[in-house]
């Protein structure tokens, strides 16, 4: 008896709970934030700290603010880098895959490579890419170089992953390879390869950065990571604060768009847009 | 894509399928099927019944064309105009094998986007083999919004949008609920009757065998090979009926006695 009244009970109060938990969900890391921020205030208030050390999160505002036409800028052409890599690392990671799996020996050939330029850190390759390359070009390859790989790799899988019995049937048929290609692998690929082009958002940001830091070292560029690096040597750290701070609020768009265009995309089939209740 | 070779003597004696000595042997050495010999009239619905891992999966890609075999030869009867484009053959898999990413109507609309047919034909002839099985109202669904037998419909009606002379059916009802499971044996019993196509149907059920066939084929385990051949002489049309009858009973018992072997020589083995 117990045992049969127990499921309509704990049914009823799921629902409440459910939500409760997402508005604690949305308020937790609010709150947290708030008291982080009012703690960093209070800390600079209170020790006197000097803005050339720490600036308080005040002072960053203000100088957001105040500075916003030339931190403005920079955030623009941060960001057009960031979205000329992606772009570049989606179309030549998903070409590549395209490639690889058409012919084994290519990919016998080429993988090792894609697998090197992967695993040298790009701080490291960036100088030489300035070398050798115009500024622009060198800061969008290594983007490129840091973002394609996961959508190679995740392409890859994904063209890897057609279900045989599907594939059967093409072939039962007579699909031609673009036809193959077109309503059978790269559908099957598409969860995989825009959880490729994910990552490769946040990375995308990430390359260019870092090509921004080493062409600015080399006194050139006006990109968001310029701007850190030149405030740094002015040690204007309040506007290495609110540069910092756009970073990380453009990569949190990025990553956020990214995510609901998978979502959107996908929500009529794939599991991973699908609610728990389904 | 191995074409299966045309038959040309064998057609005119009104057989659909045909099958010589046919052997295969995998790239790991497992000799999975055969020498296998197998005729199957037009019209005909014929089980391949045995035990699991006896090869009549891999009969059945072979007539399919979707592998090809060791040695032996496979004939299989085509259709004299091919101006479809697409072969004579139907293919329902273990699972429905459907593309989750597309509706139910796309889903079946495949064997004939792949044909290029054009579209007002294509249509026409989905929302037939829709209603074939009882599905109009889902063409709109995606696969995961329907329920395993709705799946299994699906995959039937994709089967038959070319309007196949040839139905292969790879224990299509396995996955599914006895009572899901008796309501497509008997919508398949009707279709069958309807559009008279030969149908060879693979299963490890005995029972669902003797209900569905006219000709039940015992076969041994690996590798495959035709081990009893029982006819199914029932009045037609069948029916829930003849489920409980005292000759289905008997045919069951006697197709059950003549798998025993295959199964006993595999615990020897």
């Amino acid at each position: 008896m117990n045992s049969l009244q127990t499921p309509p009970l704990s049914a009823r109060r799921a629902a409440p709970d459910q939500a409760g938990l997402r508005l604690v969900r949305i308020l937790l890391p609010i709150v947290v934030l708030a008291a982080g921020v009012a703690a960093w205030e209070l800390v600079v208030r209170l020790k006197h700290i000097p803005p050339y050390l720490l600036p308080g999160p005040i002072a960053v505002f203000s100088t957001l603010i105040v500075d916003w036409t030339v931190l403005s800028q920079s955030l623009l052409t941060t960001l057009q880098t960031t979205l000329e890599g992606f772009i570049a690392a989606g179309i030549g990671g998903i070409a590549l895959a395209l490639l690889f799996n058409q012919s084994k020996w290519l990919e016998y050939s080429l993988f090792p490579y894609a697998v090197i330029l992967q695993v040298t850190p790009v701080i490291a390759i960036a100088p030489l890419l300035l070398i050798y390359l115009p500024q622009q070009t060198a800061v969008i390859v290594c983007a490129w170089i840091v973002a394609f790989f996961p959508v190679l790799s995740n392409t890859t899988l994904g063209l890897n992953s057609v279900d045989r019995n599907l594939a059967g049937l093409f072939q039962l048929y007579g699909a031609s390879p673009t036809q193959t290609l077109l309503h059978l692998k790269l559908p099957s690929a598409l969860p995989f390869i825009l959880g490729g082009l994910r990552i490769a958002g946040g990375l995308s940001l990430i390359g260019a950065v870092v090509a921004e830091i080493a062409a600015g070292s080399a006194g050139a560029g006006s990109g968001l990571a310029y701007r850190i690096a030149e405030s740094g040597y002015r040690l204007d750290i309040p506007r290495m604060f609110a540069a910092l701070l756009l970073l990380s609020a453009a990569g949190i768009v990025i990553y956020g768009l990214l995510a609901l265009v998978s979502h959107l995309v996908l929500r009529r089939w794939h599991e991973s847009a699908l609610g728990k209740e389904n | 894509m191995v074409q299966p070779a045309t038959l040309t003597r064998a057609d005119t004696a009104g057989l659909a399928v045909s099958l010589r000595a046919v052997t295969k042997v995998y790239d790991s050495g497992v000799a999975a099927l055969g020498p296998l010999d197998l005729d199957v009239r037009k019209g005909e619905f014929v089980s391949l019944l045995g035990p699991s891992g006896c090869g009549k999966s891999t009969a059945l890609r072979l007539i399919a064309g979707l592998s090809a075999p060791t040695s032996g030869s496979i004939g299989v009867a085509r259709r004299g105009g091919e101006a479809r484009g697409a072969p004579g053959i139907g293919f329902v898999f273990q699972e429905p094998t459907l593309m989750p990413w597309t509706t139910v109507r796309e889903n079946v609309r495949l064997p004939l986007k792949l044909a290029h047919a054009p579209a007002a034909e294509a249509n026409r002839r989905v929302d037939a083999a829709l209603n074939q099985v009882g599905l109009a109202e889902f063409a709109g669904a995606y696969p995961r919004e329907l329920s395993g037998g709705m799946k299994m419909r699906v995959s039937l009606a994709r089967a038959l949008v070319t309007d196949p002379d040839i139905l292969l059916m790879d224990e299509p009802f396995a996955a599914l609920d006895e009572i899901t499971r008796f309501r497509l044996n008997n919508d398949l019993l009707a279709l069958w009757r309807n559009l008279r196509k030969t149908v060879i149907f693979v299963t490890h059920s005995v029972f669902e065998s003797v209900y569905l066939s006219q000709r039940v084929i015992v076969m041994t385990s690996r590798p495959g090979r035709l081990s009893a051949e029982v006819r199914i002489d029932a009045a037609e049309p069948r029916s829930e009926e003849f489920r409980t009858s005292a000759d289905y009973a008997g045919y069951c018992r006697e197709v059950s006695n003549a798998l025993a072997p295959s199964y006993s020589g595999r615990a020897g083995s």
